[in-house]
């Protein structure tokens, strides 16, 4: 990939987080915001990418704080937004029994 | 793995990353509206899914036991903690999950640069960059954790603290810049210094940071692990880190101006000035406080036309919100109209509130928020106030002197009568009197919320 290619990229993505986010109402701030937390966990592949090419103990030792990091990234940050968001139901909702 | 010839691998795994970036941005937007909140997680769910499956088919991977032993040790373990953590304590964990984000982006950076291979250019700058702000996201988000867990209690401050954290930002900026300089081939001892003093700075600015303002800080780290993940991702040439990096470095920035909007603060304002430790004083408030009964109370909500309850974080800490649920459902029944009115800030962080009465089983159409619902105090019979103080104290309206003057308020005082439930006589977080507590048509529901709660439920009941 060259420079100037992640570079439109770089703004493109702001944007397009920038543009996603604008209209939210204040209820959904805190279960947004941990689902943004879950979306950055995409680090996992990153981490998985650079324990993949260690070869030093050191670098092994590295690698894996940052795959079993990146991993309570992922797995915490769904968990906690997918718990948050499950108790969003309107009344019609729970008259059906059935769920959003 | 052999199977596949390389070449198609890579375009494998590029296709595979692309529709995990666009099942990213989907799900987030899904995410921003009630209805599609539960699909949308799913949806980056399913993106995160392909993407880290994909990743063993990499080109020359290694270590793939290790891996799987890290993923399986960290992901049992924020499974475990994720499912059993109280809905109250959900803020700190979103900012301990944040935190370790930031943590693997740093390590990632790490490891790029103790393997000492030259890296030139831009590669080298945003490694080091990306380094610094994961891991003072790491530290950060960890003291933000055990300050809302109640694991330090105290803010530190001190005299000289600003220069102090100055002058050890400044340190990891020269150092890094160091780095840079000799194109990330630094000795091993350069790399640690370099990483301890960027958590250290980490720690020291999150410490002298109160109670109150630590979401929006939380809200912070989750956009600096964000852009964090972005660079490091520019730097392992890995399209889907850059866009998912960048999408939650920018809605997060932007979720972080909303919050600070919403308690009426500048984000400068939230980092570097002590709120809600100092004890500042806003003019006296004259009158006296005037108890109610219990019964008394039960009367005046079941007679009622219209009932506003507004909850606050007393009432969550409590664990009231199921019992007053039921209040609610008992007057429902017999047909007052009541609704929750949520002040942005009410609970730890903005929609906290919100959470914790969906937990309890209110449907969130019964829910407004404050431009919302504010008009209709003036038509409501009884507004109840359960734990929540300084989101109804009118004097923010019209007392210049006072701390919390400007930020938005519930209207209260203008409902016809005012019940408050509460604890004992103290003030807000803030630290400041309540004046709405001393108008003339407001009474004081002494006690626990939970216990308050049930006994009106008896005594709505009693009146049939």
């Amino acid at each position: 990939m060259t420079g100037m290619v992640a570079l439109y990229i770089f703004m493109l993505a702001a944007f397009t987080g920038y543009e996603v986010i604008s209209r939210v109402p204040v209820i959904l701030h805190t279960p947004l915001m941990s689902g943004s937390n879950f979306v950055h966990g995409i680090v996992l592949v990153g981490a998985m990418v650079a324990l993949g090419a260690a070869h030093t103990p050191l670098e092994k030792t590295i690698g894996f704080i940052g795959v079993l990091l990146a991993a309570g990234n992922v797995v915490g940050g769904y968990v906690s937004t997918e718990r948050m968001l499950e108790m969003f139901k309107s009344s019609q909702d729970k008259r059906k029994g059935g769920r959003a | 793995m052999s199977a596949l010839s390389p070449s198609l691998t890579h375009e494998l795994i590029q296709a595979a990353y692309f529709i995990a970036a666009l099942l990213f941005i989907v799900g987030l937007k899904r995410m921003s509206s009630p209805k599609g909140a539960r699909g949308g997680i799913v949806w980056a769910g399913v993106g995160m899914l392909i993407a880290g499956l994909i990743t063993f088919l990499w080109p020359g991977m290694r270590n793939d036991i290790l891996i799987l032993v890290a993923i399986f040790i960290g992901g049992v373990a924020a499974w475990w903690s994720g499912k059993r953590v109280p809905m109250t304590a959900m803020p700190q964990m979103v900012a301990l999950y944040n935190g370790m984000g930031g943590g693997a982006a740093a390590a990632i950076a790490c490891q790029e640069l103790v393997r000492g291979r030259s890296i030139a250019g831009a590669p080298v700058v945003l490694a080091v960059t990306g380094a610094i702000i994961g891991a003072v996201s790491f530290s950060g988000s960890l003291i933000a954790f055990a300050k809302l867990q109640g694991l330090i209690g105290k803010s530190l401050r001190y005299g000289a603290q600003q220069a102090v954290n100055s002058v050890m930002l400044l340190g990891t900026l020269a150092l890094g810049g160091w780095i840079v300089a000799l194109h990330g081939a630094a000795p091993l001892w350069m790399v640690s210094a370099f990483f301890a003093l960027a958590l250290a700075v980490g720690i020291l600015i999150t410490l002298p940071i109160g109670g109150a303002d630590m979401p929006v800080v939380i809200s912070l780290y989750n956009a600096c692990t964000g852009l964090a993940v972005a660079f490091e991702g520019f730097v392992l040439a890995n399209a889907a880190m850059i866009i998912a990096g960048m999408v939650v470095g920018a809605a997060g920035t932007l979720l972080t101006q909303l919050m600070a909007k919403a308690m009426n603060r500048s984000l400068a304002n939230v980092l570097f000035s002590n709120f809600g430790e100092s004890a500042v004083q806003g003019a006296e408030v004259s009158g006296a406080l005037k108890p109610i009964d219990t019964p008394d109370a039960a009367v005046m909500l079941a007679y009622a036309q219209k009932v506003l309850v507004v909850p606050g974080y007393g009432m969550a800490v409590a664990q009231a919100q199921h019992k007053i649920w039921e209040l609610c459902q008992l007057l429902i029944e017999r047909g007052v109209t009541v609704r929750f009115a949520i002040h942005p800030v009410a609970g730890r962080m903005p929609g906290h509130m919100n959470v914790l009465l969906a937990e309890a089983g209110v449907p969130y159409d019964l829910i407004g928020d404050l431009e919302e619902i504010n008009g209709e105090f003036e038509t409501a019979d009884v507004a109840l106030i359960i734990g929540a103080n300084d989101v109804v104290n009118p004097v923010a309206r019209t007392d210049k002197s006072s701390p919390i003057y400007g930020m938005p308020i519930l209207n209260a005082d203008r409902a016809k009568n005012v019940i408050v439930i509460k604890r004992g006589k103290g003030a807000g977080f803030s630290g400041i009197e309540n004046a709405l507590f001393y108008l003339d048509n407001t009474r004081m529901l002494y006690g626990d919320a939970q216990k308050a709660g049930a006994e009106l439920i008896q005594a709505v009941k009693a009146l049939d």
